[in-house]
């Protein structure tokens, strides 16, 4: 495979208070890059600054400091609203706690990315319906929220990740709020993602063990990169036959 | 696309929380109800006095005798006694016919009738064997019978030696013979009726009968109306024993290209020039019906205007109500935010969801107020006896000023919710 440059993070610093004497920096120059079609984990402690990290990654926030392109697109040179559309089309977010829309059923809280890409609503509801039935939750899509289990809403949270066909899917401790038995099915879900589609994804966990499933694993401590090794998902792969 | 999903949106939250949109509506309800309600009785009203003045007459002065005005009666010192004792009228101070025959031999082309009436006792009741029907007797001269234009179902008008004889004729309405004579309006010609009124009976004979039309703001369609007994000004007032005195007060009908404000300067300059400026207290007086109906419906628009505002600040308190409201919505909403935000959410789309909750918050408030307002605005006027006149204008402007304080009351809450940081609101549990 190519490889392709997806993320390409380059001496990024992270301050909070900047200026007042409360100042203090969470991120100490963090290098590092993701090939696309990759699947990477982040494992840090918490306050290692992983969700800092995510934060940067995710175009949520701006770095204080260095440079960031994602997917070609220089970040800190983005306006408000181009970080709105790139959040909407190149990045997928998983979160620990689902972050469904309440009152708004599985299909509705699918169709809202597309809803603010300006996709008409035809298409829109054709996708995530197609979308809904790659995570298995095809006779479920017209339930709301409050009346899914937790891995349903993951799944839900899955599907409207992929709404856009974003360039990376960014999922913070998808399977934190979960058991082992339904963490499972959604790690599965991601391979599937990953394997069949070839999308590229960031996990960002504080499992050790969770991280191994992915193919390359990035210790964070205290705002600094501690080391990069391999993660064992081909070997797993090989061994599972996929 | 995103203007109907807001919609959506708004309408699901609405539904969640019924209790509490209820009692946030209930302000802008209250409001919109009183305005609409307020309109309705004034517009009804406006129509009723309209109405009315224009059957009397919109080219038609208003001329009588009335007390001179408080600052011509000043003493010598400086000092105005005019709040104290003013004499009665007598009959010196009266119009008197020789007035008005040299005023319309001087203004023949502007004075096209000059109408007196006058009527005898209250109202009465004319009774033939075991069949009565109820009457009023008014005198009217030549010139009011004239104006009025009576269609005749039998016999005649008044003779001018009927007028000038006050003979004791009558003119009766169909109506009457209807009731007293079978509907038999021939037979009832040169029959002589006893009119009871208070406790006096006068007689006079039937020369003619009119065809009675209903006054079109008389409550109930009554099967025993009173109806005119038109009789000649000169019998009235022999019946008064007032045939050789003046006239306090009288209506002029002007011609069609006589300005009337004008016009009626000129009369009371006429009068009071020639007639009464030798008297101590007494002048005339005249007022045009046009600028009289005009006075009327400012002043009525003017209360209406107040007691709306009086009303619309019932409107700003559920304003307030709704801003509250909206805020406390975002405080609670405020995962669902940031969750929209990372999902790609720009912040003019976060601040448009946001005001149109607020928008359709007030837009249904304000529906069901135009309801409530219009069923109590009916059920006031219905209570004084009149028909309801509903002011379109009214309605489209409540539901306009609600969308108004919708965008107005929920800017700023839909703007703080615009611009929260999207990390902050990621993490607001």
């Amino acid at each position: 495979m190519a490889e392709e440059l997806m993320l390409d993070l380059r001496n990024i610093h992270k301050s909070f208070f900047i200026g007042t004497p409360n100042e203090f920096e969470v991120l100490h120059g963090i290098n590092f890059t993701v090939n696309k079609g990759e699947f990477v984990s982040i494992v840090g402690q918490s306050g290692s600054g992983k969700s800092t990290l995510m934060n940067i990654i995710g175009a949520l926030d701006r770095p204080t400091e260095g440079e960031y392109t994602l997917d070609g697109v220089d970040i800190e040179k983005a306006k408000d609203h181009e970080l709105s559309a790139l959040r909407n089309k190149k990045i997928g977010f998983v979160f620990q706690t689902y972050n469904l829309i309440a009152r708004t059923n599985a299909l509705k809280n699918v169709e809202l990315p597309m809803m603010y890409a300006g996709m008409s609503r035809g298409e829109r509801t054709d996708r995530a319906r197609m979308l809904l039935e790659q995570v298995g939750m095809k006779d479920r899509m017209h339930h709301n929220p409050d009346e899914l289990s937790g891995g349903q809403k993951q799944r839900v949270a899955i599907a409207r990740a992929m709404a856009n066909d974003p360039a990376i899917i960014l999922a913070d401790e998808p399977t934190g709020a979960l058991d082992s038995a339904t963490g499972r099915l959604i790690m599965d879900i991601f391979h599937k993602l990953h394997e069949e589609q070839g999308k590229t994804i960031v996990l960002i966990t504080h499992s050790p063990e969770l991280s191994q499933e992915t193919e390359r694993i990035i210790t964070l401590k205290d705002g600094t990169i501690m080391g990069e090794t391999a993660g064992n998902w081909p070997a797993i792969k090989a061994k599972e036959g996929m | 696309m995103l203007f109907t999903e807001n919609i959506l949106v708004a309408l699901a939250g609405l539904k969640a929380n019924i209790m509490r949109s209820l009692l946030t509506m209930l302000g802008i309800i209250i409001g919109i109800a009183s305005v609409i309600a307020i309109m309705t009785v004034g517009n009804s009203i406006t129509l009723i006095v309209n109405s009315t003045m224009q059957e009397l007459g919109a080219n038609n002065l208003e001329m009588g005798v009335s007390q001179k005005s408080q600052d011509s009666g000043e003493s010598e010192n400086g000092m105005n006694f005019g709040t104290g004792y003013v004499r009665d009228m007598t009959d010196d101070d009266l119009i008197t016919k020789d007035m008005l025959k040299s005023f319309k031999e001087k203004y023949p082309d502007d004075v096209k009738y000059m109408l007196i009436s006058e009527s005898v006792g209250q109202g009465g009741q004319v009774s033939r064997g075991s069949k009565n029907a109820n009457v009023k007797i008014t005198g009217y001269n030549a010139d009011y019978v004239k104006f009025s234009d009576l269609d005749m179902v039998a016999g005649r008008q008044f003779l001018n030696q009927d007028y000038e004889m006050g003979k004791k004729v009558c003119m009766v309405s169909d109506k009457l013979v209807e009731r007293v004579f079978k509907g038999d309006s021939d037979a009832a010609l040169g029959q002589m009726i006893e009119v009871k009124t208070g406790g006096d009976y006068y007689d006079y004979y039937i020369v003619g009968v009119y065809e009675y039309v209903a006054n079109q703001f008389s409550f109930g369609a009554s099967d025993n109306p009173t109806t005119d007994v038109y009789i000649p000004l000169e019998t009235a007032r022999i019946a008064n024993h007032t045939q050789n005195k003046g006239y306090s007060y009288l209506t002029l009908v002007t011609s069609i290209n006589t300005d009337n404000d004008t016009f009626a300067n000129t009369v009371r300059d006429y009068f009071n020039v020639n007639y009464y400026s030798r008297n101590d207290a007494y002048e005339v007086m005249v007022i045009s019906m046009a600028s009289m109906m005009d006075s009327m419906n400012t002043m009525i628009s003017m209360i209406q205007l107040a007691l709306s505002v009086i009303a619309g600040i019932s409107l700003v308190v559920g304003g307030i109500g709704v801003m509250n409201i909206m805020l406390v919505s975002i405080t609670e909403r405020t995962k669902e935010i940031g969750t929209r935000k990372a999902l790609g959410a720009t912040n003019s789309s976060i601040r448009l969801q946001f005001i149109t909750e607020s928008v359709v918050i007030c837009i249904i408030g304000g529906i069901i107020g135009i309801i409530f307002g219009i069923l109590l605005g009916t059920f006031a006027v219905k209570l004084m006896g009149y028909e309801a006149a509903v002011s379109i204008q009214s309605i489209i402007i409540a539901v306009a000023f609600s969308m108004a304080i919708g965008v107005f009351f929920g800017y700023y809450p839909a703007n703080k919710a615009a611009k929260l940081n999207p990390i902050d609101a990621l993490r607001y549990e």
